[in-house]
């Protein structure tokens, strides 16, 4: 294994790292994803996901599910195609010209890269937030109004209210805002404003919720708010959660998997994953080595 | 010695006084031990030097080219018979001139005696002159040039002083800009203020007439002047709305397809093809909608039993709509940008369409951006003078169909000073006062356009 005699000058250290180095297996060797990337009850089904940046291959081989009211975290190294991978799961995509999806990407059954299948109503379906807060310039109520609005869920004022205050009361928004709800959305700080996008989203009752480091930009309480709302939406949604932070990832998930250079290394239980890891890629970013 | 000699001269003197200062630090820093025990790089010093050398020899020396000519012409005058300069200051004016005149061309002829003796005094006065100006430009210019050089030292902070001086010079230039602005401003104002004093300001903005030709002799047939300003600025302002129903839509929208949908191919051939719109000289607009439009319209105007003009409002309209699209065009096109991708991406991912995300969230976001453009592309509407001079008509009437013939302010104001003019009749001074009231009204949407856009440049910072 790796050098673990305490080696105190700097050129020692740089010796134990090369040997690190050296220790890891080579990337292009990997062609299987090792632990459950698959479960019974998926709501997602993913296979031989290949994903090309014109002529840069982004995502090899992926395959994975995400199971119903699960929430499945996706970590691993920056560049190392997490996101990416997420944002084929509602098609965001496609509004990459070079962007091409390969592989068989399914929600209950349903192929969603289907030429034939409509991709606004799939993105109903599976909602997403994104890393930074978005909230259109808007009131707060508009905002949250906006996705009723244009799927025609209701025409009348007063379901639409119940749909913005039960959105906000399951984003725990609700008592900070019920009294302005006229005011501008951008007004609120930037937690608040990411559980707006959250409320945003579920208020068009998706099935799936992707969250792309939801957290990253926000402060360390904002992101305590967001986790605990991660846990509770898990009993009505199924969610996937991109996210830099590991421990993250071990507060809120069932799963995770971890990504490095655009293949999927190893999918396990949360709790094995980060106690006792089956791939030394994983060990080796858990245990803050490389990331 | 010419200007353009001794300026020359002047270069090379500063490019000397480089060389000196950037050596005198150099051997100080030998002396000293390295360049590393001087405050700044040679060159720095040398530059100062070079600052010191010039900047206070072209001071004097631009100054004395602004004065010189008026100081020269009063001691000419000094100089003349005292039953000349008895004469009325018009008169005497035009004596200098012939004096002036006399000597620039050396055709002597038929001269008075005072005359050539005036011609005399001038060509001494002027050479003196120029030999002084010569002498003490070189002379400051080696005096401040050398006091620069003498005060090199290893601790001299000569970067902090050039620093300084840099900012002084881009200071300079930028109150170039300014200045040039309030003389026009003021020459305007000057000018306005004489022609308020023949006809009351109140006749002015709110009289419905306009014909501003006046008899010149008391005998002359037509003519009696009436100056309200009111029929030119509607029909500035009609013509300016034509213009920008057609280009607002248009421009809009083709700013939307060439941000939200076109790929970067159609993109690569479209937005050259609106530029090259946006290089089209108005002049050519101009004769385009004289020509062709106008033309067009009153024929298919007639067909339909209407009586059109062949100088309508909307001829000139339609076709200045057509010049201001790229301008509208690039203004939206720069806002839609600037909207974040997040707020797109945000409004996608929750299912809507993609002409949904554009209205809903895309237009709102810019919209503040896109009305500054819209009042900016107004202000040139109303400014545009080519199109109109070329295209709209002559007649001052006061409608608002379309169809008939308008003119605008900045017609009258071309009709106004083209030709022989005499600058003491309200006729010609009406010029400017048409001047600023456009400048007024200009300054003031660009100044509401430029408030809005600010504003709007607030939100997402």
């Amino acid at each position: 294994m790796e050098a673990t005699a305490n080696i105190e000058n700097a050129t020692g250290e740089k010796v134990e790292i090369m040997n690190d180095v050296v220790a890891q297996p080579n990337v292009d060797d990997i062609h299987e994803t090792v632990g459950s990337p698959f479960c019974e009850n998926a709501k997602m089904a993913m296979r031989d996901v290949q994903v090309y940046y014109g002529d840069k291959q982004a995502i090899f081989d992926v395959g994975l599910d995400i199971g119903k009211n699960e929430v499945v975290a996706m970590i691993g190294p920056s560049g190392c195609g997490k996101s990416t991978f997420l944002r084929c799961l509602n098609r965001m995509n496609d509004t990459i010209d070079i962007c091409r999806v390969e592989g068989s990407l399914k929600l209950e059954g349903q192929d969603i890269y289907d030429p034939k299948l409509d991709v606004v109503p799939l993105r109903a379906r599976v909602g997403m937030v994104f890393q930074k807060p978005n909230p259109f310039p808007k009131s707060i109520y508009d905002n949250v109004a906006y996705g009723p609005r244009i799927h025609g869920l209701t025409n009348r004022k007063a379901e639409l209210d119940e749909i913005v205050e039960t959105s906000l009361r399951k984003a725990s928004l609700w008592d900070e805002v019920k009294d302005r709800l006229q005011s501008p959305g951008t007004g609120l700080s930037g937690g608040q404003q990411q559980r707006l996008c959250i409320a945003r989203t579920i208020a068009v009752s998706p099935e799936v919720i992707l969250m792309d480091e939801p957290c990253s930009a926000l402060d360390p309480i904002a992101t305590a708010k967001i986790e605990e709302l991660i846990a509770e939406l898990s009993e009505n949604f199924t969610i996937a959660i991109v996210t830099h932070s590991m421990q993250q990832a071990a507060r809120v998930s069932n799963r995770t998997a971890y990504f490095h250079l655009g293949k999927l290394i190893e999918v396990n239980d949360t709790e094995k994953v980060f106690t006792n890891p089956e791939h030394e890629l994983t060990e080796a970013y858990i245990t803050g080595r490389f990331g | 010695m010419e200007t353009s000699t001794l300026f020359a001269f002047l270069v090379i003197l500063m490019a000397a006084a480089f060389f000196l200062g950037r050596g005198r630090s150099l051997a100080q820093a030998q002396a000293a031990g390295g360049v590393r025990r001087l405050n700044s790089l040679p060159s720095y010093y040398g530059m100062l030097t070079l600052l010191w050398c010039g900047i206070p020899s072209l001071i004097v020396l631009s100054l004395w080219l602004v004065f010189d000519s008026v100081i020269i012409q009063q001691l000419l005058i000094q100089s003349l018979p005292a039953d000349i300069r008895a004469l009325a200051p018009a008169e005497l004016g035009l004596k200098v001139n012939t004096i002036e005149n006399m000597a620039l061309t050396g055709m002597t002829a038929g001269a008075a005696p005072y005359e050539l003796e005036a011609i005399n005094t001038l060509n001494q006065l002027r050479g003196t002159s120029n030999t002084a100006l010569t002498g003490l430009a070189l002379l400051i210019a080696a005096l401040a040039g050398f006091w620069g050089w003498s005060r090199i030292q290893p601790d001299l902070k000569a970067r902090n002083q050039v620093e300084g001086a840099f900012k002084f010079i881009l200071l300079a230039c930028s109150c170039l800009a300014i200045l040039t602005t309030v003389g026009i401003v003021l020459s305007v104002l000057f000018e306005s203020i004489r022609f308020f004093s023949m006809i009351p300001i109140t006749d002015f903005v709110f009289g419905t007439a306009w014909s501003p030709q006046m008899a010149i002799r008391e005998d002359q047939v037509g003519g009696s002047g009436a100056f309200g300003a009111i029929p030119l600025f509607v029909g500035t302002l009609l013509i300016s709305f034509i213009a920008m129903i057609v280009a607002v839509p248009a421009g809009l929208m083709s700013a939307i397809y060439l941000s939200e949908y076109a790929n970067s191919k159609v993109r690569g051939v479209v937005k050259p093809a609106l530029e090259i719109l946006a290089g089209i000289p108005t002049v050519v607009y101009g004769f385009f909608a004289a020509l062709t439009v106008a033309p067009m319209i009153r024929d298919t105007g007639t067909s339909m039993g209407l009586s059109v003009s062949s100088e309508s409002a909307l001829a000139a309209g339609l076709v200045m709509g057509i010049m201001i699209i790229p301008f509208v065009s690039s203004l939206s096109d720069d806002v839609i940008n600037a909207v974040p991708q997040s707020l797109r991406d945000g409004s996608l991912g929750l299912g809507s369409t993609q002409s949904e995300t554009i209205r809903q969230v895309v237009i709102p976001a810019a919209l503040p951006g896109i009305v500054g453009g819209i009042l900016l592309a107004v202000s040139r509407a109303i400014g545009e003078t080519m199109i109109v001079v070329m295209a709209a008509s002559l007649a001052a009437n006061l409608t608002a169909n379309p169809l008939e013939p308008v003119t605008t302010v900045t017609v009258q104001i071309v009709t106004l000073l083209v030709g022989d003019q005499e600058f003491d009749s309200p006729k010609t001074l009406a010029a400017f006062a048409l001047g600023l009231m456009l400048f007024i009204v200009t300054l003031g949407l660009n100044f509401i356009a430029l408030h809005v856009v600010k504003k709007y440049r607030e939100q997402y910072d």
